[in-house]
């Protein structure tokens, strides 16, 4: 056991980071929250097919297929410093979608879903939507609006930055509620898109997705966490630097304590991928996401209600990721239910069969 | 990023497995919690029977008497021990986390032939005798005096607090050998024994009503030069690592008990019917989360200590402990909140084990560094804020 990243994971995540800074840079997240509301973002597709080529959609495809051969950690570490970078759009399901649905993997292809409650973000952008409800998960065209996409509406977001399309009748499916693996068809697929079938386990879909999601949210809270501290180092208040007040160490102090347990919970989700882990890293990473930031609003005082500081950027991103793949009522439900079944196992054997409670 | 155990971390898991399963059985019935004499007794029949099967002083140094394990086999220890509801170290908890592994680190080879088998064979219980009325965050402001006279120092002082002090053979104490100089600086570490003359030993009533702690004074108390441990006045960073054995080995096992505890409270809840409650189903849930997290971090502060060891360092747990104490403090806390919800009306009987653990837990935000101050260590040390005040 050795639970730190190793060398080339240390490299690939620098990799990342650099690469978001040169290529999104905060100019271009203001960009889009500057959008008009009405008219809804659109997605920066130069960028998508950009981090298509970089391999963030296909990291986990083999080398046959065009991918990096790289597993889960590898894929957490890089959506860590998505979500540290407030990076937008459909990241895990057009991920996930790599290898099922054409174009996906080069981000030629824009794949969205439809899950949990009832959430897609960024319709219109997208090329093709993933139904994961029920046994299966079926992928559709966005273009004709057919299907179960009829009774899409479109939300006035409150994330200036996800465009958001509610399907009312959309119910919420449990993170992994199939234990057996069954097997999906994928037969649809959009204009751009050829289909593609392969097997696909929901479940598994669902817990990776949830996966993803939760290091987004990690990447985030890591971010509000330095942004506090900055501040809390150079703003002077009474003759000193605020972050010599108690009141704000220890406001930091815990938001440094959220930030690691998530940590911890979500690198070790990557490696056991059970259920119970699964879940606890998307209930504390969420809550580490939005409770960070905002503790970090309040630190900013008045500058932190601006529209122009990022932090409400990423509270609200934060609350939009909370929401999808498995929300923190569903994870809790998950980890309560976990609890008759015998959780208090040993450990550090689960890891030892790694993947198979999924 | 790798939580899969090495063919020879999970040879020694079977092994200890095996012995456990093995020897358990034979121990004899656990005495009342108030007889501490038999309770002394108990707990060092238990760490006689780790000695003779080679699992005492299992992470401590090999040429301190250890068996020079790795973080992660000590980890896998703790676990494995909870799992088969082995007993806890008890009265030898100071020896083996405290008073030891500084001794291990710090002392000469003189002291470690001296103190540490006694300790490891169960043979010698210690207490720790830092906290005073007047100095207990601020410890560095203690006023036990120390002064010296030929080949001893003469000790007079008060401590409290202090933990299995009436069964306990000897004490680790902090003490002023030098009244001139401010704060940490003119502190010593020396090792008292409880027998000496001018020793008295005063017990206190905890909340839950048990006597696990007492008063100390010191009334010109002889102690031979040769029992203080690192240099005289340089007692403060002797005691640095003590107090980061406490906060980072200490509570990893009880991550595995309040686990268990955890299953055994969503069963009891399903019997009596609470489990229906939505809003207390889901309180359950989220302690799965904290604690299976907790353990995580747990392997994570493990793995950072065994790159420092393999790198140079000596295995002492750094800051991120504090990380680990502060949430553990306080899920440990919520467990037992969340056991008296479940209970219902139950949870007001006294003679529950729940209710008893729900009051000891109280103490866990206090003892060994307040949550208050575990704070201040994350963001003075971790995060670098100015110095608060
Ligand atoms: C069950 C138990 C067992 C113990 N066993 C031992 C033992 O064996 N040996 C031993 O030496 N000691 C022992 N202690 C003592 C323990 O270490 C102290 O209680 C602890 O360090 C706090 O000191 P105090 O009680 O004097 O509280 P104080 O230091 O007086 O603190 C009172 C309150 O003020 C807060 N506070 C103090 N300073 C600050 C600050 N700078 N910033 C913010 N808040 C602050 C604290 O957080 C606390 O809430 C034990 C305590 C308990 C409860």
């Amino acid at each position: 056991m050795d639970f730190r990243l190793s060398e080339d994971q240390r490299a690939l995540r620098a990799g990342m980071r650099d690469l978001l800074v040169a290529r999104f840079p905060r100019e271009k997240l203001r960009e889009s929250a500057e959008a008009d509301p009405a008219k809804r973002a659109p997605l920066d597709r130069a960028l998508w097919r950009e981090l298509g080529e970089i391999g963030v959609f296909s990291l986990r495809l083999s080398e046959k297929e065009g991918g990096a051969g790289l597993g889960l950690p590898e894929a957490v570490l890089v959506f860590e410093e998505a979500g540290r970078a407030l990076l937008p759009g459909p990241l895990a399901a057009s991920h996930l979608a790599a290898g099922l649905v054409s174009g996906a993997a080069d981000g030629t292809t824009v794949v969205t879903a439809l899950e949990g409650a009832g959430l897609a973000e960024h319709l219109d952008s997208a090329d093709a939507v993933l139904l994961c409800e029920g046994p299966t998960v079926r992928a559709f065209p966005v273009g004709d609006g057919a299907g179960p996409l009829a009774t899409a509406r479109p939300l006035r977001s409150v994330d200036p930055t996800t465009p958001l399309h509610h399907l009312p009748e959309a119910h919420e499916v449990p993170c992994g509620a199939e234990r057996a693996s069954r097997t999906g068809r994928l037969p649809v697929a959009g204009a751009s898109a050829t289909a593609t079938a392969a097997a696909v386990d929901p479940g598994r879909l669902r817990a990776e997705a949830a996966l993803l999601t939760a290091a987004q949210q990690l990447g985030s809270a890591a971010r509000t966490l330095e942004m506090a501290v900055a501040h809390a180092k150079s703003r002077t208040q009474f003759g000193r630097p605020i972050g010599a007040f108690q009141a704000v160490q220890h406001l930091c102090a815990r938001m440094l304590a959220r930030t690691e347990i998530a940590r911890s919970s979500v690198y070790a989700a990557s490696l056991a991928m059970t259920l119970g882990d699964i879940s606890g890293a998307k209930l504390l990473a969420d809550e580490a996401a939005v409770r960070n930031a905002r503790d970090c609003l309040q630190l900013h005082g008045g500058l932190g209600f601006t529209w122009e500081a990022d932090v409400h950027l990423h509270l609200k991103r934060a609350w939009v990721r909370q929401a999808q793949w498995q929300s923190t009522e569903r994870a809790e439900e998950a980890l309560a239910a976990a609890l008759l079944e015998g959780a208090g196992d040993c450990m550090t054997e689960t890891a030892n069969r790694v993947n198979g409670a999924v | 990023m790798d939580l899969t155990l090495t063919r020879e971390e999970e040879d020694f898991r079977r092994r200890l497995r095996d012995w456990l399963h093995r020897t358990l059985p034979t121990l004899p019935p656990k005495p009342s919690p108030a007889d501490w004499p038999a309770r002394r007794a108990y707990d060092c029949a238990w760490q006689r029977a780790l000695y003779d099967a080679g699992y005492a002083g299992l992470h401590w140094p090999a040429d301190a008497g250890g068996r020079g394990a790795t973080p992660t086999q000590h980890l896998i220890f703790l676990e494995e021990a909870e799992l088969a509801g082995a007993p806890y170290v008890g009265a030898n908890f100071v020896g083996l986390l405290h008073a030891g592994p500084t001794i291990a680190v710090e002392g000469t080879a003189a002291q470690q032939a001296r103190w540490l088998p006694p300790v490891l064979r169960g043979e010698e219980v210690w207490c720790q005798g830092f906290s005073e009325p007047e100095a207990g965050s601020d410890l560095a402001s203690l006023r036990t005096r120390a002064v010296r006279d030929g080949d001893a120092y003469v000790v007079t002082g008060s401590k409290t607090w202090t933990s299995h002090a009436e069964v306990a053979d000897w004490c680790e104490l902090l003490v002023r050998t030098d009244p001139s100089a401010p704060g940490h600086r003119g502190l010593s570490w020396l090792a008292m024994r409880m027998d000496a003359p001018g020793v008295t030993v005063r017990p206190l009533r905890t909340l839950a009503g048990s006597m696990e702690f007492a008063e100390l004074f010191l009334d010109e108390v002889r102690v031979p030069v040769a029992q203080r441990v690192g240099a005289e006045n340089d007692g403060w960073r002797v005691t640095m690592v003590t107090l980061s054995f406490e906060r980072g080995t200490a509570f990893a096992g009880e991550v595995v008990a309040c686990r268990r505890t955890l299953a055994l409270l969503a069963r009891a809840a399903k019997e009596n019917g609470r489990w229906e409650d939505a809003a207390l189903r889901r309180r359950l849930g989220r302690l799965n989360a904290e604690f299976t997290a907790l353990w995580r971090l747990a392997q994570w502060n493990a793995s950072e200590a065994a790159h420092a060891l393999r790198t140079g360092g000596n295995g002492v747990p750094g800051v991120g402990a504090s990380v680990f104490k502060l949430r553990y403090s306080h899920a440990r806390q919520e467990l037992y909140d969340a056991a008296s919800e479940a209970l219902g009306p139950l949870s007001l009987d006294a003679s529950h084990e729940w209710t008893l653990e729900r009051l000891s837990s109280l103490s866990y935000t206090i003892a060994a560094g307040t949550s208050q101050i575990q704070q201040n260590i994350i963001a003075e040390r971790i995060l670098g804020l100015p110095r608060g005040r």
